[in-house]
């Protein structure tokens, strides 16, 4: 069972509990894009095998969406971070590092 | 390479069958091939056979990180059905289908084709307009199905419970030309086939890299070497992203992973495959007896090969509110595959941004059915550069106008 800790309540819930919102920090296409910028963001995934940074909503506790680190291929859980976050932060990114130095970043 | 046959096996018989050859071939790889498969699963080999008996070209490689068949060909629930709702899906998924009636003598292997119908379950009032409205579709794209009602559910599946408190059954989607078959041996098959006609088949051989110049595939290095060619086919189902990545692009894929079990033996109480869609189980009954269970995927990234115990759960909670007498059976085993997901639950068949690499994923929880077919298309835009009448639609560029073959919402697929 997949259990992320929500940094909104600090509740530590079952993935029964929450819901996924694919993956984060996607550059939104607006107005006056292209359609292959519109394509890239609607639909073009990194899918990555190990780091991700994916969305997450704590649908059945407190209702908010917050962001995590998580390894697809390990499962484990690096971080749990605010929605408002634009970027990998740079705590998350130290932490992901520790633990996979190979890792080479979120490009 | 001999046949296999009746007469073979008689001869065999009576020297100890000492005389079979190995199925195939497990020769090194040469420097350079006409063209290159990327994955041993059902959908690669199926190309590979295509390539080479509708097309001609037969100097090719199958290169496979794992062993032959171990994937999701392996990992499946070997159900074959083709009552899509939309017009793309129902012509290529009943090429599949019609392909399979003949597959057994087109390999020289028996693959176990057993016609034995498939119904999905009509549990809510939407779902039965649903399928009634896939019944019309079908029958204008030539594909035989027919809604049935509850009374005809119940005289093809006896041990079914039509009075469910939740979910009672509204009736079904019957295709009586769908069923099973024993997907190692399709796997098999392909590869023996494969081999005779001269091809490589090369396992446990990962790609590490793939080569490109000024837009065009060049060679891919592998964890034997470095092999040249100039076309790349990638068929590699949940790592499609990963392979990408390495040609440099993305593709509109999430790999998920979809759970299976299977129960200890019984005797034969179901003779045609069950879907419930609603309740998100399906079952039937291989040839050893087993129940063999599908059922949902995890909503989450995931490449482990095996999924959350939760949806086995649910799963199991369903089927044995519509088949009450399984309720005391026990479980052998459960297992997981790593599915690619697109966001039409559509495959792609389709070129992609770099000249002569072409993808053929996509094909979500529901591939086994579409082997040969997919084998077919995927051989056509392999050989001639251009994709024929079966993969046309299924062009990655849908995605960018908007052409999506929606298969999500409304033609009854599991997913």
């Amino acid at each position: 069972m997949l259990i992320l800790t929500c940094p909104c309540c600090g509740i530590a819930a079952d993935e029964t509990e929450l819901e996924n919102g694919g993956e984060a920090h996607l550059k939104r296409a607006t107005v006056g894009s292209s359609d292959e910028a519109f394509e890239a963001y609607l639909f073009d995934r990194a899918n990555p095998k190990g780091v991700h940074f994916e969305r997450w909503r704590h649908a059945y506790g407190c209702g908010k969406w917050f962001l995590a680190a998580r390894d697809t291929v390990t499962l484990e859980v690096y971080a749990t971070y605010s929605g408002q976050t634009p970027e990998p932060p740079a705590d998350v990114v130290k932490a992901i590092k520790a633990k996979r130095p190979d890792w080479e970043g979120t490009a | 390479m001999r046949r296999y046959s009746a007469f073979a096996i008689a001869r065999e018989g009576l020297r100890y069958h000492q005389g079979w050859e190995r199925a195939w071939a497990s020769p090194e790889p040469k420097k350079r091939y006409d063209a290159i498969v990327v994955g041993a699963g059902g959908h690669g080999l199926a190309t590979a056979f295509y390539l080479g008996k509708n097309h001609g070209i037969t100097n090719v490689a199958v290169i496979e990180k794992g062993w032959l068949g171990g994937g999701n060909t392996g990992r499946n629930t070997t159900i074959i059905r083709s009552n899509y709702l939309q017009d793309p899906s129902a012509a290529i998924y009943e090429k599949s289908r019609s392909l399979y009636e003949t597959m057994s003598q087109d390999v020289n292997m028996n693959v176990m084709f057993s016609p034995r119908g498939v119904i999905m379950l009509a549990q809510t009032h939407h779902e039965v307009r649903g399928y009634q409205r896939t019944a019309h579709a079908n029958a204008l794209q030539g594909v035989e199905t027919t809604f049935i009602g509850p009374q005809k559910v119940k005289e093809l599946v006896p041990i079914i419970n039509l009075e469910g408190p939740r979910y009672p059954v509204l009736g079904g989607l019957w295709q009586p030309r769908g069923g099973t078959a024993r997907h190692d041996a399709v796997a098999w098959g392909y590869a023996r086939a494969c081999s005779a006609m001269g091809m490589d088949i090369i396992q446990n051989c990962a790609v590490t890299g793939i080569e490109t110049e000024g837009g065009q595939v060049k060679a891919v290095n592998t964890t034997k070497g470095r092999i040249e060619t100039g076309k790349l086919a990638l068929v590699v189902a949940g790592h499609s992203s990963d392979l990408a990545q390495m040609a440099g692009f993305r593709l509109p894929i999430e790999s998920v992973a979809l759970q299976a079990l299977v129960s200890e033996p019984i005797k034969p109480c179901m003779d045609v495959v069950v879907m419930a869609n609603t309740v998100h189980g399906y079952m039937s009954q291989s040839d050893k007896g087993e129940m063999v269970i599908g059922g949902g995927t995890d909503h989450y990234n995931n490449y482990t090969q095996r999924g959350s115990f939760h949806h086995i759960e649910e799963t199991v909670r369903a089927l044995v509110e519509t088949f009450p007498m399984i309720s005391r059976l026990k479980m052998l085993r459960q297992w997981g595959g790593i599915v690619d997901m697109t966001g039409d639950r559509s495959p792609l068949i389709s070129k992609t941004p770099v000249g002569g690499i072409f993808v053929n994923c996509g094909w979500g929880t529901g591939g086994f059915k579409a082997i040969p077919g997919s084998g077919w298309a995927m051989a056509e835009l392999v050989a001639k550069g251009e994709p024929g009448p079966l993969a046309a639609d299924f062009g990655i560029e849908r995605f960018r106008e908007g052409r999506f073959i929606d298969e999500s919402v409304a033609a009854g697929v599991a997913h």
